[in-house]
């Protein structure tokens, strides 16, 4: 038996996240900006009487810019007794791992290798299995 | 089948911890027959239980413990320190392998003989050094209460869909508010509403739960922590029937646990030190619960050495994180509240227990993490007080919305001070340097625009915006700018993620009535944010502002009396002789004044303009010990205590100035004025001696005739029908009548030959015109 894989498109590439980490997809109806945070977490959101903190996992993969897409499609990422969720350009399938992922072998560029558990295989296609944890933890885990 | 296991193992943990406390208690008074009954019953049912459920182990340990009391119980046994210190130890032993039931662990089983062997022969671990029995917690009663046992994850569910239920109910409101409905559609709304505050109400009261389960492991915690220290505590728990969130109850535990082993461990003393110190050999440490309006407080007090404030600024500054001035410039209460910053630690040694200096930085970081607040109040050598105050319920929070750069954020309530508007009349803002100081009714504190401090430096000019006064825990006074403020709201708050609490500006995340996230603000983390803590202002505003509540004037005691204009009028208790009702004819005006006859004596009167128009008056006699004075009044009003501002009179004079009490603008009389200035009149001539002043010289009409008369003279026209004692001349007169002194009065200021007076040399003139009311008694 096989994971599932949610398959998002993510700065400009598809990835996948394992649907295990994943609560939901949603759109966000706006979001709150936070002063003084670190760049990456995008600011908070509502979603029915929840606050979710939004992270634009663009910026913890090291592409600078906040999004300016007009809808605001996330994955909710429940991590460390919080709720996220993370930006992404769009949301696209929930497929079945057609096999385990495999190492990476060459590295990836930009902030992907900090992020990047894998390559895996997804409707015929080479998917980057993506750590939405570390997204969340964002460029700070670069530093550690 | 796992169901019962899951409540027996709930079920013997909550058994196990009363029972610990049981025991310590009842060591205390070993005599106590009932309380040993009681004990030994709980014992017996775990046993019972444990044997229900074919748990060998767990039945073992329990028969022991249970045969070990049955001894006690008769009389075979004494109890003694060692029997219940294994007997403690047993009970540790089987909470343990409840314990390792539910999480599927396995623990060796050698040390149960060990134990048991321990209750049998009494030859186990030797007996800790004589322990002072610790006092039975003042609230004891055990309320026989129907009750089941519920999860959690369910009840978070209810409340959940509750505040959904509230928020829905918000927006039907807004909807509703644009379009006209009719009557009944209005009135089924508002049952709606109705039905969904009660649900919330009772929904809250179900997350509530008594302080009690906090404070029952305190007695037995403290044995073993003063037992371990060779010391000698005595335990007083107050407000265990206190009701909190459960949420927030945990949450409290391990703070109020730090703080609690802080105490035994560095506050009291070894008894041979306490002794030393003339205190008794057994420390006290208090520990108490109330509900205080919306806020539970929460006091451990203990009379042990309480916490050197300058060792702790030392440290401060050898850790570096104070500079050398800094700390002199500190108040002591600041210098206490050093204690709360991380890596500080008075512990002389490190211990097992405490003294890691990563305590109490954490506690207050906790305590203020669900909006509460902690303060501390220290009597170096005679103890520490330390006051844990949290909102009602964790959940909601009363916080007051504001708005700054375009977004609005929320400010717990139980920070704020006041609210003032910058533009008001008692706010003056004033830039120093860069920083920009407000004085509000004369008392100087930082100012912090926040929408500056969160980088939007494109705020609103100080001027136009509100100011709201915060004094966060341990911290000093400080006014916050904010461009508007929203509103008063209770608000349901939940802890914010780590990447959000990283800015050390907020203390957690709420729904705002549209739905929108906002932010809590956490006014210390704004405070530390802004450079303000260790701001080396004035030291005025430092011990003003400080000590939250110190420097309290004492009271004085006032008689409130209606003056005869009507007006409120105080005057100081301890100058009244007493009150007098005399009849209008003893009131006569003489020598430009109105004096009473009292008796015999002629007493100067005050507070009257004009002869009394009834046939009595009542008056006060007021007396400097030496000599008196009478007061008029209309009526009495009330005997007051007040210790608040008294607003100065602008110049010296009968009032010394107004008070605000209850609402009124009350005058107060200034006695030192009245009688001082009957002392320039203290012998009243027989007759009051006659001043002439030139006829037509409006001048000397308007202006010196009034000077002239408040001495005590009479004045009459210098045309010869009456003998005047003193004659006053304008220097261009030529006039001067015999037998009385002259006084020439010249227009200009400068020297002049002829020994006249500057007409407006006020001194001058006085010292002229009573040396000769002086010299003209003579006649």
């Amino acid at each position: 038996m096989n994971d599932l894989l949610l398959i998002v498109s993510l700065a400009g590439r598809r990835v996948a996240f394992p649907a295990g980490d994943v609560e939901a997809v949603v759109e966000l109806e706006g979001v709150e900006r936070v002063p003084c945070v670190s760049e990456h977490v995008a600011g908070l959101a509502a979603l029915r009487s929840r606050v979710l903190t939004v992270i634009d996992a663009a910026v913890s993969l090291g592409f600078s810019g906040p999004q300016s897409a007009a809808r605001l499609e996330a994955v909710v990422v429940p991590s460390g007794g919080h709720t996220y969720a993370i930006l992404v350009d769009a949301v696209e399938d929930v497929v079945d791992a057609a096999a385990p992922s495999q190492p990476l072998q060459a590295p990836l560029g930009a902030g992907w290798d900090s992020f990047a558990k894998g390559l895996v295989e997804a409707n015929g296609d080479l998917v980057l299995l993506i750590d939405p944890h570390g997204l969340i933890t964002g460029p700070a885990a670069l530093a550690a | 089948m796992d169901d019962l296991i899951n409540d027996f193992i709930a079920e013997t943990r909550d058994m196990l911890q009363a029972l610990a406390g049981a025991i310590v208690a009842w060591e205390t008074e070993p005599d106590d027959r009932a309380r040993l009954d009681e004990i030994f019953r709980f014992v017996h049912t775990v046993k019972g239980n444990c044997g229900f459920f074919d748990l060998p182990r767990l039945e073992l340990l329990s028969h022991a413990a249970e045969d070990a009391l049955a001894e006690v119980r008769t009389g075979k046994r004494a109890p003694d320190a060692r029997l219940v210190s294994a007997v403690l130890a047993v009970i540790d032993r089987i909470g343990e392998l409840v314990q390792a039931l539910e999480t599927g662990e396995a623990l060796a089983s050698a040390d149960d003989e060990q134990l048991i062997a321990a209750l049998t022969t009494g030859s186990g671990p030797a007996a800790v050094a004589a322990v002072e029995p610790t006092a039975v917690p003042a609230n004891d009663n055990r309320r026989g209460m129907r009750s089941i046992r519920l999860s959690v994850d369910l009840l978070d569910r209810i409340m959940n869909g509750v505040s959904d239920a509230v928020l829905a109910r918000n927006e039907l409101a807004r909807s509703l508010r644009d379009y006209s409905t009719d009557i009944s559609v209005d009135a089924a709304f508002d049952r709606v509403s109705a039905c969904i505050a009660e649900i919330r109400d009772a929904i809250t009261r179900t997350r509530m739960q008594r302080i009690d389960s906090l404070f029952a492991a305190l007695p037995r915690m403290v044995r073993d922590l003063a037992g371990e220290l060779g010391k000698q505590v005595r335990l007083e728990v107050d407000g265990g029937d206190v009701e909190m969130d459960r949420e927030m109850i945990e949450m409290i535990r391990d703070p109020l646990t730090h703080i609690v082993r802080n105490a035994v461990d560095h506050g009291i003393e070894p008894p041979s030190d306490r002794e030393g110190a003339g205190k008794p050999a057994s420390g006290l440490l208090k520990v108490s619960a109330r509900q205080s309006g919306n806020q539970i407080l929460i006091e451990i007090c203990d009379d042990g050495r309480g916490i050197d404030a300058d060792k702790l600024a030392r440290k401060a500054v050898a850790a570096g994180l104070i500079t050398q001035a800094q700390a002199e410039s500190l108040s002591a209460p600041q210098r206490t509240a050093l204690m709360f910053e991380a890596g500080l630690s008075t512990a002389g040694q490190v211990t097992a227990i405490s003294g890691r200096g990563v305590g109490m930085d954490v506690v207050r970081a906790n305590i203020e993490r669900i909006g509460g607040l902690v303060d501390v109040d220290s009597r170096l050598g005679h103890g520490l007080r330390l006051t844990i105050r949290v909102p009602l319920t964790l959940t909601i929070i009363p916080a007051l919305t504001v708005g700054a750069g375009g977004q609005i954020f929320a400010i717990p309530r139980a920070a704020i001070e006041e609210i003032l508007r910058a533009s008001g009349a008692s706010v003056r803002i004033e830039t120093v340097g860069e920083a920009q100081v407000c004085s509000i009714r004369g008392r100087r504190v930082p100012l912090v625009s926040l929408a500056k401090l969160l980088g939007d430096n494109a705020a609103s000019q100080v001027a136009e915006q509100t100011l709201v006064l915060l004094k966060p825990a341990g911290g000093d006074l400080y006014a916050l700018a904010v461009d508007l403020v929203h509103d008063h709201e209770e608000l349901v708050v939940k802890p914010a993620a780590p990447a959000i609490m990283a800015a050390g500006l907020y203390a957690g995340t709420t729904l705002a009535d549209d739905g929108r996230p906002i932010l809590l603000l956490d006014p210390s983390g704004l405070a530390s944010r802004a450079g303000l803590r260790f701001d080396a202002a004035d030291v005025e505003r430092r011990l003003g502002g400080a000590s939250g509540g110190a420097a309290v004037k004492p009271p004085t005691d006032y008689l409130l009396v209606r003056g005869l204009d009507k007006g409120a009028l105080a005057v100081r208790l301890t100058v009244v002789e007493r009150i007098e009702d005399v009849p209008a004819s003893a009131v006569r005006r003489s020598g430009g004044r109105f004096r009473v006859a009292l008796g015999e004596n002629l007493v100067p009167l005050l507070g009257c303009e004009q002869p009394p128009s009834t046939d009595r008056m009542r008056l006060l006699r007021l007396t400097d010990g030496a000599t008196e004075l009478a007061y008029a009044f209309a009526d009495t009003a009330d005997i007051i205590s007040f210790s608040g501002d008294i607003r100065p009179a602008a110049t010296p004079g009968e009032i010394a100035g107004v008070a605000l009490i209850e609402g009124e603008q009350v005058e107060i009389l200034d006695p030192y004025w009245l009688f001082a200035a009957m002392s320039e009149h203290a012998s009243a001539p027989e007759r009051p001696l006659v001043c002439a002043l030139p006829p037509g010289d409006s001048w000397m009409d308007t202006f010196l005739r009034p000077i002239v008369e408040s001495l005590g003279y009479r004045v009459a026209p210098a045309d010869g029908s009456e003998q005047p004692d003193v004659v006053i001349a304008s220097d261009s007169s030529a006039d001067t009548p015999d037998g009385a002194r002259v006084l020439r009065l010249r227009a200009t200021p400068e020297e002049s030959q002829d020994g006249s007076i500057y007409r407006y040399d006020r001194l001058a003139l006085l010292a002229a015109l009573s040396r000769a009311s002086a010299g003209g008694t003579a006649r």
